[in-house]
């Protein structure tokens, strides 16, 4: 049995900033992460962050993670690569599987759970066919296997992971021969549209999949015009050539663990689904159980890597590393920084349902 | 062709001309200037914090669209690499007598060399016209967005944006 102040399940940019500013403090931290890298999708991230400068804006995703990393070992935080956590009872104690061989518990005063979010997949005739992929797998594919997963790629979901992947699979030296939206506008931020278009990339707004064909592997995509309710119309089907088909159609948070450990949940579609109920400090109904980024509600890096902040500055708190001062200094710091991100058109929806949750979580959370 | 930004996937020139940032025709022929195509409220504000004169301004809360005061702008380029979203760029209408030019950023390899003849695009990514690369910019502090500089006609002043991706 491995015992620690605090255990941080997943590294990505929530994890890794919990951790920093739970180490900062003076806990004792254990981060545990199932991939043989830390970092999360950051090193996928090789495009230029926004944000003010205090948010890294400017900076490529891949080198804020390398400079989390750093930050990492500089302060000798605990990293368990390569294992996963099966299970956490008792609230306290969690089952990890290190190197898919050796089962270890660990007993934690304090657990944040950052464990990230999943992809959405669409379904219809041919979505099995090799060459249909997640986003987020063609992301993984040219920017850390540096394989192209094809030449010709079709994108349906405008918002901003399906519209920066297309960017990057040009860089990669893909074509993109369409991005398509559900919708009747584009999702993603104008000017990531405005750079895929001047690439030469055409948009097809209210219209969807209709099939992918194919023998052995994806050779086309069959789109189809949707109304105002939705419904294919019949005549406006075309088929595009293309060898890959990248589903960008949203992401839905990895909530396992807290299910398991009895965290009580809501329904937030406007966050990605059922979340754990929270509060402001990112304490869930679980008093020693924390969440933080994509599980806490699907946002972006940026916002991920502030909640992390928070959840890691309170769990030192309530582990006596902080004074209640201290913590509520810093926290009201990180606030306004989260809250600068969740401002603007494309910001606030994502603000008023996560200001929907914290009422939830004080209301819920005694 | 024209459209507008949630549709096409591109700003218009009329959804241009109605953000803060984007300079009038008499500005434009004046000579070199920044030019800003923000015109969604996000929040961002690298192209402030950037400008080594302090002549973009977002402000508080930073979804605000820049501004910029054109007559202290120099059109040095430090803000065109700094944009995350690649939507800076110079415009020279009085480069030559019968040209311009326009120095955009580009993350695309190969980069193409200064004498190269490329294909000048639009908004769209259409080609409006051929251009002379003058020169092509990728210094440390660029961070691996080169910014190029193209001379191209004048007649095509407005739509020029980009150019086309040379083959790998």
């Amino acid at each position: 049995m491995t015992q620690t102040d605090l255990a941080i399940v997943g590294a990505g940019p929530a994890g890794l900033c919990a951790a920093i500013e739970a180490k900062r403090a003076g806990a004792d931290v254990l981060l545990i992460d199932e991939n043989a890298r830390p970092g999360g999708q950051l090193f996928k991230q090789i495009h230029k962050f926004f944000g003010s400068r205090a948010h890294k804006a400017g900076t490529r995703g891949m080198n804020i993670g390398t400079e989390l990393l750093d930050q990492t070992r500089e302060l000798g935080i605990n990293v368990w690569l390569g294992s996963e956590v099966l299970g956490l009872q008792n609230g306290h104690d969690l089952w990890v599987v290190r190197n898919r061989v050796q089962t270890e518990m660990v007993r934690a005063k304090k657990i944040i759970l950052a464990t990230g979010a999943t992809e959405n997949a669409l379904a219809f005739p041919g979505w099995e066919l090799p060459g249909v992929m997640g986003a987020g797998a063609a992301q993984t594919l040219i920017n850390v296997s540096r394989v192209l997963p094809g030449r010709r790629v079709v994108t349906v979901g405008s918002g901003n992971v399906g519209v920066i992947v297309s960017y990057q699979l040009l860089q990669a030296g893909a074509e993109v021969a369409a991005i398509v939206e559900a919708l009747p506008a584009l999702g993603g931020y104008g000017v990531h549209t405005a750079k895929v278009r001047r690439a030469g990339v055409p948009f097809y707004t209210s219209h969807t999949v209709r099939r992918a064909i194919g023998a052995e592997r994806v050779e086309a995509v069959e789109l189809v015009a949707l109304d105002a309710s939705f419904k294919q119309v019949p005549g406006t089907e075309r088929v595009l050539g293309a060898d890959t088909l990248c589903l960008a159609t949203g992401l839905t948070p990895l909530t396992e663990l807290a299910w398991l450990a009895g965290c009580k949940f809501d329904f937030v579609p406007a966050l990605g689904g059922h979340l754990p109920i929270h509060d402001c400090a990112m304490r869930t109904t679980q008093k020693d159980i924390f969440v933080a980024g994509d599980i806490a509600g699907v946002e972006e890096a940026s916002t991920a890597m502030e909640e992390g902040r928070l959840a890691g500055v309170n769990a030192a708190a309530d582990l006596g590393y902080l004074t209640e001062a201290e913590a509520r200094a810093r926290s009201s710091e990180i606030w306004e920084s989260l809250n600068a991100l969740r401002s603007g058109c494309f910001g606030s929806k994502r603000r008023e349902a996560k200001d929907y949750m914290l009422r939830k979580g004080k209301e819920v959370i005694a | 062709m024209s459209g507008s930004l949630k549709k096409t996937g591109a700003p218009s020139l009329e959804e241009l001309a109605a953000s803060p940032a984007f300079p009038s025709e008499e500005q434009f022929k004046r000579g070199p200037v920044a030019v800003i195509e923000c015109v969604e409220e996000i929040p961002c504000n690298p192209c402030e914090s950037s400008c080594p004169r302090g002549v973009i301004r977002v402000g508080e809360p930073i979804t605000n669209l820049p501004v910029i005061d054109l007559d202290g702008c120099v059109a040095c380029g430090a803000c065109v690499a700094a944009c995350p979203g690649l939507a800076i760029y110079i415009k020279d209408y009085t480069y030559g007598p019968d040209t311009a030019s326009i120095s955009f950023p580009y993350e695309y390899l190969p980069l193409p060399k200064a004498g190269d003849v490329v294909e000048v695009v639009d908004r769209y990514g259409g080609t409006v016209c051929k251009g002379t690369v003058l020169k092509v910019r990728s210094p440390k502090a660029y961070d691996r967005t080169a910014v190029v500089t193209v001379e191209y006609p004048k007649e095509f002043f407005y739509e020029a944006i980009s150019m086309k991706r040379l083959a790998c």
